[in-house]
């Protein structure tokens, strides 16, 4: 029997969220990524002695939409510090929410699986400074000194603490996936896991099949991206199997995912962990959401991805394929869901459009920067010629390419200039007569039912025409003239 | 006008002068900078004079005059500050080695709003470290002495405003009271002092101490100037979340009118007072009945509790503010062979003994396993105190005691923690329940020493809490001077 099949793999996820807010959590300095080190602070943020937080309104209501997004109850809530020693939290100790969060009890359905997995909370803190080690050890032990880079102190989290309710690092990828696409849809958050604005650390742990009791559990810091995600839980899991396989005893602990060795490793025990002591932030007071304040976040939430998605999958038909699932997810996550349903009244199918959308226009996008626009219109019009048989697919994409990283671009001048003009009917005719007198025993054939020999006259009308002819315009004139004969 | 006139002005005297043109804002302040050179030596109130902002600012003032602006409330009245408010480009120590250094990039707000009154900064003043202390003698720099008689402390931890008022060296101070840092020294001077109710005045810029205790409030040697004070620093600071959005604090002028003002007197704060201080309290009860008061006894019952439940609230708030004197970022540092041990060494050398021993009590209350027990339990303690006060406030409009249970005593002579704490028995409940309360002088002890009386208040209770103490005021027959005026010195 292998490992996999011996043990069952619990896991739970923390998910740390950067809110988009204009400026910090507590203060009026700007929160922003990428700027000079040390250049967004002031009194507030660094903690300096006398300096007190006030909390920012645009921050809590945006935890109140991620909760009111994640079916949580919004409650009154109460910000506590948590107390521990680091050089990049000015304050050494750090505001969050303890026993009483703004969000909890809510739960998100995954898109694949179908499957529930519940929200235990979700709660607003500050975020702390920037460390970076400088020698070779890379972490804060053996480093030869430190820089801090106070810009990110302070700067708005909500953190969103799942249920231990996955069960392997494909469904961890899967919620993330999920999370992350209604986090965006929030306008809380921009999702970015490349910039740190998404962080999730991962509590694993695996027990035998046919027992009830979870397994002692460890922490995984630094996942970085979903592959980390994956990688990590996997790797930890199996980890732990040995151990247990050989008798042992899994050790409490948190442990660090290093990406380069694919390995997670040891960086303080249960017995290391600090006490936070925490108690309630006297600086500030509870924040008591009304009735009306919850309800008017509830009436301007707009459709969420998993509203979106299930409209999305009526427009296609049938049972999707996984991958048509993903592709959904992807036009979801880029926006992109609003041009498909454009391109039903405009007579496009919605399974090109998606397709299109998903592989094309979505891998473009993630190469530009945040402050882009997509050209929905212009895409649209470019969809439109596909689907009427102006373009063939492979001129499709390469207009779509162009008009991606240009939407001022005038796609009708485009495609001329490209030379992707389709050939006139004469052009056509005439096309189409050679290829048939060229292979007559074939065209007897298609005559008599062999559908299939259509390829075969598109390849050579493709290659006759050096790539220009249409390949649906062969086809329909094919067939029109096969109809004729039978006529 | 001598020097001698300019120092034994009030505030209100003071300002108003200023804005008629009778005398002139740089007179004033240099009066009161000869004043500070004479016996500054003796008293020891400041950790850092502030002589020549002091005149530039006076002569501000008297421009802004000569243009025909408008003077604020303060016009020229020269104020003394507590070392843990931040001022912009003055350092600000907190009486404590691991501040020593730091320069504040920004000005508390209380601060700002009395410059912007006029009134002229003119030092920052001694404290027990970060405030923690009733003598002012655990200052890492120097004890203070008490003006009225130089052996004795002046009480804290806001010793050094507190003494820089009954020194003359200005008419006003600003101070902070946690548990009776205001009160205390007011009284062991001989001088008023005001904690108000918490949130009426912004703590931004306040050097926390125990942040839900802590408040500001004014010294003056009149309860008409710490009035008019009140009024310039009260009112809602956006930067301050606790600072109340709609009430302030006006100033009324004060007629001390008590006739029919129902003053209890609290039973669990007459215990362990010393004979005269026992003897001026019921002096001043008599008072207050003969000018039409009723003054009766009333029970506070949980407010016997408020020493054990401060021992645990305010070190556990402090165990937390402190945790960012790391060495880090500003203030001293002292290397070691890796983060922690910069950390232990720095804290280890940089705090004093008592600022330690509540730092761990605070830690531990808040501990795993602990924090129900202690810190937890004292938070209901806090409510039972203020539910308790509030009863009381349901039968009378005030209340009084004694402010401090001795009067000034030597230095060295409280070595035991705990004797010290003592000192604050009186007056560490309304900053538990964040009532107002004041202490005014009332009285002296054989040797001359001052006592002060303290009057309790509800909540924005200040109207009536001023029209006590200002009634105490006008009966008193004592007017405490420096030992070099009273000894001809
Ligand atoms: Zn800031």
């Amino acid at each position: 029997m292998s490992l996999k099949d011996k043990y069952l793999i619990t896991v739970g996820l923390e998910v740390h969220t950067e809110l988009r807010t204009k400026t910090k959590l507590f203060c009026g300095c700007a929160n922003q990524f990428g700027a000079e080190p040390n250049t967004n602070i002031c009194p507030v943020c660094l903690g300096l002695p006398g300096s007190l937080p006030v909390v920012n309104r645009k921050a809590v209501e945006y935890a109140m939409r991620i909760g009111t997004a994640l079916n949580c109850e919004i409650k009154h809530s109460v910000f506590h510090r948590k107390n521990y020693f680091y050089p990049d939290m000015p304050k050494d100790y750090q505001v969050t929410q303890y026993d009483e969060p703004t969000c909890i009890n809510g739960y998100i359905e995954l898109p694949i699986t179908g499957k529930i997995v519940n929200i235990v909370r979700a709660h607003i803190e500050e975020d702390t400074g920037k460390s970076t080690h400088i020698g070779t050890s890379g972490r804060i032990t053996g480093a030869d000194y430190s820089l801090v880079d106070y810009n990110r102190s302070g700067i708005p989290l909500v953190e969103i603490v799942s249920a231990p309710d996955m069960v392997s690092g494909e469904e961890a990828r899967e919620y993330v996936s999920e999370l992350r696409s209604i986090l965006v849809a929030t306008g809380a958050t921009d999702g970015k896991m490349e910039e740190g604005s998404l962080r999730v650390d991962a509590n694993v742990s695996v027990r035998q099949v046919g027992t009830d009791e979870l397994g002692t559990r460890c922490e995984i810091k630094n996942l970085n991206s979903l592959r980390s995600l994956v990688r990590a839980i996997t790797y930890e899991a199996r980890r732990q199997m040995e151990i247990v396989e050989e008798g042992g005893k899994v050790t409490q602990e948190t442990r660090h995912w290093n990406e380069d060795l694919g390995r997670t490793s040891s960086l303080r025990s249960k017995e290391e962990a600090y006490d936070y002591r925490y108690f309630p932030e006297p600086d500030l007071s509870p924040l008591d959401p009304t009735t009306e304040e919850i309800e008017a976040i509830k009436a301007n939430l707009g459709t969420l991805p998993p509203k979106r998605r299930a409209t999305l999958v009526e427009l296609i038909g049938g049972t999707p394929t996984k991958s048509e699932i993903e592709q959904i997810q992807t036009a979801i996550n880029f926006g992109l869901d609003e041009l498909i349903l454009a391109g039903i009244d405009r007579k496009v199918p919605a399974k090109l459009s998606l397709a299109r959308c998903a592989n094309e226009v979505a891998g473009l996008i993630t190469n530009l920067d945040s402050s882009y626009v997509v050209p929905s219109h212009k895409i649209l019009e470019v969809l439109v010629k596909e689907s009427i048989g102006e373009l063939t697919p492979t001129q499709s994409k390469t207009v779509l390419a162009r008009v991606v990283e240009d939407g001022g671009v005038d796609v009708s001048a485009l495609i001329a200039e490209l030379g992707f003009v389709a050939a006139s009917s004469g052009e056509m005719d005439q096309l189409v007569d050679e290829i048939i007198s060229e292979s007559p025993s074939e065209w007897e054939r298609y005559v008599s039912g062999e559908d299939q020999l259509a390829g075969f006259f598109i390849g050579k009308a493709m290659k006759k025409s050096g790539g220009k002819a249409n390949g649906k315009l062969v086809s329909k004139s094919l067939n029109d003239r096969r109809s004729q004969l039978q006529g | 006008m001598s020097d001698h006139q300019f120092v034994e002005m009030s505030a209100v005297q003071i300002a108003a002068g200023v804005r008629s043109g009778a005398f002139s804002a740089v007179e004033v302040v240099s009066a009161h900078l000869s004043q500070i050179a004479n016996h500054e030596g003796e008293v020891r109130s400041f950790v850092t004079q502030m002589g020549d902002r002091a005149l530039a600012g006076a002569k501000a003032v008297d421009e802004k005059r000569a243009r025909g602006e408008e003077l604020g409330a303060l016009a020229g009245v020269p104020v003394a500050l507590k070392d843990n408010m931040a001022y912009r480009g003055v350092e600000t120590t907190c009486s404590s080695k691991i501040l020593k250094g730091w320069i504040p990039p920004y000005t508390a707000t209380v601060i700002e709003r009395l410059e912007s009154a006029g009134a002229i900064a003119i030092g920052k003043t001694n404290l027990d470290e970060f405030a923690m202390g009733s003598s002012t003698e655990n200052s890492a720099f120097s004890p203070t002495r008490n003006p009225i008689d130089l052996s004795r402390v002046p009480g804290g931890s806001s010793g050094g405003s507190a003494a820089s008022v009954a020194a003359r060296f200005a008419p006003i101070a600003i101070g902070s009271d946690t548990g009776g840092s205001i009160r205390q020294p007011a009284s062991l001077c001989g001088i008023v002092g005001v904690k108000p109710t918490y949130g009426l005045v912004s703590r931004y810029g306040l050097i926390a101490f125990a942040s839900s205790l802590d408040q500001i409030g004014p010294f003056a040697r009149s309860v008409e100037d710490s009035s008019l004070v009140l009024d310039v620093i009260s009112g809602h600071d956006d930067r301050d979340s606790t600072s109340l959005s709609s009430k302030s604090y006006s100033h009324q002028p004060l007629n001390g009118e008590v006739k029919g003002l129902r003053i209890g007197v609290i039973t669990e704060m007459l215990d362990g007072l010393s004979p005269d201080v026992e003897r001026a309290l019921n002096q001043a009860i008599e008072s207050l009945r003969a000018l039409g008061a009723i003054v009766e006894e009333v029970s506070v019952p949980a407010a016997k509790f408020g020493l054990t439940a401060y021992y645990l609230i305010a070190p556990a708030e402090a165990s937390s503010n402190l945790a960012r004197f790391d060495g880090v970022r500003y203030g001293v540092r002292v290397e070691g062979k890796d983060m922690n041990e910069t950390y232990e060494l720095t804290r280890g050398q940089g705090f004093g003994p008592e600022v330690k021993r509540r730092i761990m009590l605070g830690t531990y209350a808040l501990s795993a396993g602990y924090y129900d027990a202690l810190y937890g339990k004292a938070q209901k303690v806090r409510t039972l105190i203020a539910n308790d006060f509030d009863a009381a406030y349901g039968r009378f409009d005030a209340l009084i005691s004694a402010t401090s249970p001795t009067v000034a005593f030597e230095f060295d002579s409280k070595s035991d923690p705990l004797s010290m704490y003592m000192s604050d028995v009186c007056t560490i409940p309304s900053n538990l329940a964040g009532h107002p309360a004041m202490s005014v002088p009332f009285a002296g002890d054989e040797d001359g020493l001052p006592i002060g009386i303290q009057v309790l208040a509800p909540s924005f209770g200040e109207g009536v809490m001023f029209k006590v103490a200002a009634a105490l005021e006008a009966a008193a027959d004592y007017r405490p001077v420096p030992q070099w005026a009273s000894t001809g010195k």
